[in-house]
């Protein structure tokens, strides 16, 4: 039993088109937030439009979508406006402005409705999961064709998001990384801030309406951060969010009808699934992002503290050499000497074996001439930068070294040369052993 | 009121597609044209506020106390700038509760028993406390989007377990509702112990690192680099918010607990400087919105007592931000207010002074008229801001007024303008010798300083300066005076040209 017999494209093909549109919707104007510090807006925005509810319930007696929409989007509004002026009248950090203005919202809200109401039926199951598995139930005719209102709702915010963000591409850049320099040519970093809330309130009213808040909160923030990690360019970024968004409202659907039967159960909430799915890529992204991976950045540094050991051993082997022509070391000896784990010692000398600068003998390793030039090359950085910081540097003689054994690995020819003109040339270090002339090829 | 809606509306926002789709669900008619609010007779004050109800007394000790510890920890999450940080993992419990209930009959507990599913929203939440140092510490994203990530992700995983369990028979009437929507007023006595346990841990624990816990949150930094453990304690600060929200959740809900985290703290910044105090404050705070919101719950039955809870806080926040003594916003704009005036003043007097030098000898100058004209156009100030000023110093005796529509200084008010105009000077000397500032450029910069100088460091910037300086009295002026108003805006022009904006990279994230 795979879960996917009940699969049938009319119908949970609208849902997943609903997902995706939703996702996008808020993934779009979700990379500003992001850029602007202010994630929490969505979470904050979806609390609190709670009054905007009750008042159009009030004043329009009716339940009717339009009031309920204006009243939200209001409020939604508002939401952003108060957050910014106790932010900015009490200077109070931005997340507890918001905190304070979104729960207070929510609590005039709850009293309203309390007032208004003295039952309520309501199943609490429904409140939590969304209602996007119900997106093909109500349809309107369009050309002859029934096609999901909410898919219509959501392709049209989608729509307006998307023209948003390319007509003012520039300005929204600009404001977002330097809202002094943008006011100052002329886009008023202000009035930007104002419309990106308006546009993030009705983006996220008319998706709670359709497709539930868990999905429009976790679509604002985790596409936006996933690209964020994946990128550094703005319009590279918001292109992968949306691509991120889009498959994590497509596999959320699939893995809400299929992971449960896994275990032996029915199918789940399309909207809590499209969330983790989403939490997942931003997970896998964190891990491998090019540049900022933390498995990159793993790799990356081992690979550093391998090439340093590897080229800490020819260093030491180009040192006894110096003081006894052709010795041969034991790679225990060498690691013993060089405080690194001995088989770690050992497997590099194999590389080195097999990139040729290093040859075994029955007595142990002996460099080879290439080796001998790569050694000659680490000690002669090594030595200049302990001329270097002794005669300019002023650093007292004993403690040299250490700094010099650092640097000796990132030292080109270029700074040997300057290192070599700066001190005059000299033949010997402040130890007093002799420093090698660079290697003529 | 049902308790039902309660159990519904007093949730977390998700309800709020719901109440608009299910509006028609809304029982209507009568309800919508009654609805005022019964002011309650004599009796019911008193049955209340003398406690004569054992569920208004449980109900009123547990939410004082829940306050007093939220108040309390949200000190510190609110210094750290993780106000939302109770948001976010109060989200974060929810996959922990589902999992503990699908779980436990494997382990062979019972799903529904309080520890079981407590144990479950703990370890949940220590997972998203480990996500959010994650996703802080090891990846270039900040702290908003960290708690965004947690909250939204978590939630959403939350919510597909809950949605599992109800398909296990006995799933639906589990009550695991109730740790998302709280149930104030129907909390027990063992609750309220509960949270007294909590409360009291959180204050053995921050009395024990009070020190460490300080230092973190003003400079982690140097907390870092003098050897304190930055992780631990930074984990310390989440756990203690998780303990607190864990309590606080299952008995009064999700939105509340954010409240009383965020609210209290928010509210005692505009009081203090002083962190001791400043938890105190925040820990009043809660606890008297705990313990007012409540009661009027209980005094109006028709209010619900999480919101109002939650609205006396807030209210509290308001009189704070107005009023708060060392941050609240009329203190602050008197601040400026007076600051502005002595700014006023001192520029009043010390273009007197220029004046009168550009004539003769100004030390002894008392009684020698200035034209008021002159005054005015000196610098870009109205008649009215002239006139205001003129009057208080008339007032102080600095200046006395002519009958030729001059001023001219008193003797106390020579004294006063040469020390102001000595300053100025010193500190332009100061800034052409010592930090290499073109002579024409350093009128505007002692502007702007001269007005704060301290005393200590005026006698430094003598010392410093003591070649330059003539005799006695006041230096001279390092450069040329400007008298009249045209001049001084073209040499502002001037200035401000040189400084062009940096240029931006073109489409780098910072």
């Amino acid at each position: 039993m795979s879960g996917l017999e009940n699969w049938s494209w009319d119908y949970d093909g609208w849902i997943v088109l609903a997902g995706m549109l939703c996702a996008v919707a808020a993934s779009l104007p979700g990379n500003f937030l992001l850029l602007r510090r202010m994630s929490l807006l969505g979470d904050a925005i979806s609390h609190a439009i709670l009054p905007g509810l009750a008042v159009a319930f009030f004043v329009s007696e009716s339940r009717s979508s339009l009031p309920m929409f204006l009243g939200a989007v209001i409020v939604g509004i508002l939401t952003a406006l108060f957050t910014e002026w106790i932010r900015n009248f009490g200077d109070v950090d931005e997340g507890a402005s918001m905190g304070v203005v979104f729960t207070t919202l929510f609590a005039i809200g709850l009293v309203m409705i309390v007032q208004a109401a003295d039952h309520v039926d309501l199943d609490p199951g429904c409140v939590l999961y969304g209602a996007i598995e119900m997106t093909p139930l109500d349809t309107v005719d369009v050309a002859g064709e029934p096609i999901p209102r909410v898919v219509i709702v959501l392709g049209s915010v989608t729509i307006v998001n998307l023209l948003f963000v390319v007509l003012f591409f520039k300005e929204l850049k600009l404001s977002a990384f330097d809202p002094g320099l943008s006011t100052s040519v002329g886009f008023s970093a202000r009035l930007m801030h104002y419309l990106l809330m308006v546009i993030v309130a009705v983006t996220a009213v008319a998706s709670f309406e359709t497709a539930g808040n868990i999905l429009v909160v976790a679509m604002f923030v985790v596409p936006p951060a996933t690209a964020f990690l994946l990128t550094e360019r703005l319009g590279m970024m918001i292109s992968c969010a949306t691509v991120i968004a889009m498959l994590s409202a497509a596999c959320g659907h699939l893995s809400a009808v299929l992971v449960p039967h896994l275990f032996g159960y029915q199918s789940t909430s399309t909207s809590g699934m499209t969330a983790l799915c989403a939490g997942m890529f931003f997970f896998a992204a964190s891990l491998v992002s090019p540049r900022n991976g933390v498995i990159v950045r793993i790799v990356r540094r081992q690979k550093l503290a391998q090439r340093i050991l590897s080229e800490d051993l020819i260093a030491l082997l180009y040192r006894m050499d110096e003081r006894s022509r052709d010795c041969a070391v034991s790679s225990q000896k060498l690691s013993s000497v060089l405080l690194s784990r001995p088989w770690l010692g050992a497997w590099l000398m194999n590389r080195n074996v097999r990139k040729g600068q290093v040859i075994r003998t029955e007595s142990g390793y002996r460099l080879t001439d290439a080796g001998r030039d790569l050694g000659s090359v680490l000690v002669r950085s090594h030595r200049l930068w302990e001329q270097y910081l002794v005669s300019e540097g002023g650093v007292a003689v004993d403690r040299i070294h250490g700094q010099a054994e650092k640097l000796e690995h990132f030292t080109s020819r270029d700074l040997r040369d300057r290192l070599d003109e700066v001190t005059a040339a000299p033949s010997t270090d402040p130890h007093g052993s002799r420093i090698p002339s660079e290697h003529m090829d | 009121m049902s308790v039902l809606l309660l159990l519904t509306v007093f949730t977390d926002g998700v309800q709020i597609s719901d109440i608009k789709l299910h509006a028609p669900l809304l029982a209507v008619a009568e309800s919508l044209t009654n609805r005022s609010i019964a002011w309650p007779d004599w009796e019911q004050w008193k049955r209340v506020l003398q406690l004569q109800d054992y569920n208004t007394r449980v109900v009123m000790t547990g939410t004082g106390l829940l306050g007093m510890a939220a108040g309390l920890v949200g000190s510190f999450t609110l210094l750290r700038r993780r106000a939302l940080m109770g948001d976010a993992l109060s989200h974060a419990t929810l996959p922990g509760v589902g999992l503990a209930f699908l779980l436990a009959p494997y382990l062979g507990l019972n799903g529904k028993s309080l520890p079981v599913l407590l144990t479950g929203a703990a370890l949940s939440g220590i997972v998203g406390v480990a996500a959010i140092l994650y996703i802080r510490n090891l990846t270039r994203l900040k702290e908003d989007a960290a708690l965004g990530i947690v909250l939204s992700v978590f939630f959403g995983a939350g919510i597909a377990i809950l949605t599992i369990v109800q398909q296990v028979p006995s799933g639906h009437a589990a009550g695991l509702e109730s740790f998302i929507y709280g149930k104030t007023a129907s909390m027990i006595a063992s609750d309220a112990q509960l949270i007294a346990v909590a409360g009291l841990l959180s204050v053995i624990i921050i009395a024990l690192l009070f020190k460490e816990l300080t230092l973190l949150c003003f400079d982690e930094g140097f907390a870092g680099s003098r050897g304190y453990p930055v992780l631990i304690l930074d984990l310390l600060i989440m756990a203690l918010v998780v303990v607190v929200t864990i309590i606080g959740l299952q008995a009064v809900g999700l939105v509340l607990m954010i409240a009383l985290l965020v609210i209290p703290a928010a509210a005692a910044r505009f009081w203090t400087h002083d962190l001791k105090r400043m938890m105190l404050i925040s820990s009043g705070i809660g606890g008297i919105g705990g313990l007012a919101g409540s009661a009027m719950s209980a005094v109006f039955p028709n209010l619900p007592s999480g919101a109002m809870i939650v609205i006396v806080c807030s209210s509290l926040f308001f009189f704070s931000l107005l009023f708060g003594r060392s941050r609240g916003v009329l203190v602050r704009i008197a601040r400026r207010w007076e600051l502005n005036r002595s700014v006023d003043r001192q520029h009043l007097l010390r273009g007197m002074y220029e004046l009168l030098e550009a004539r003769e000898s100004a030390a002894g100058s008392a009684g020698i008229s200035v034209p008021y004209l002159q005054l005015l156009r000196m610098r870009t100030w109205s008649s009215f801001r002239l006139l205001r000023q003129i009057e208080r110093c008339r007032h102080n005796g600095l200046l006395v007024r002519n009958d030729d529509a001059g001023l001219s200084l008193t003797e106390a008010g020579v004294v006063e303008a040469s020390r102001l105009a000595h300053e100025h000077r010193l500190w332009e000397l100061y800034l052409i010798t010592q930090a290499d500032v073109a002579p024409g450029r350093v009128d505007q910069a002692a502007d702007a300083i001269e007005h704060v100088l301290e005393p200590e460091l005026i006698a430094q910037l003598e010392q410093l300066l003591e070649q330059q300086r003539t005799s006695g009295g006041v230096v001279a002026s390092p450069h040329p005076l400007e008298s009249s108003a045209g001049q001084r805006a073209a040499g502002q022009q001037a200035v401000s040209g040189d400084t062009s904006p940096p240029p931006v990279e073109k489409g780098r994230m910072p």
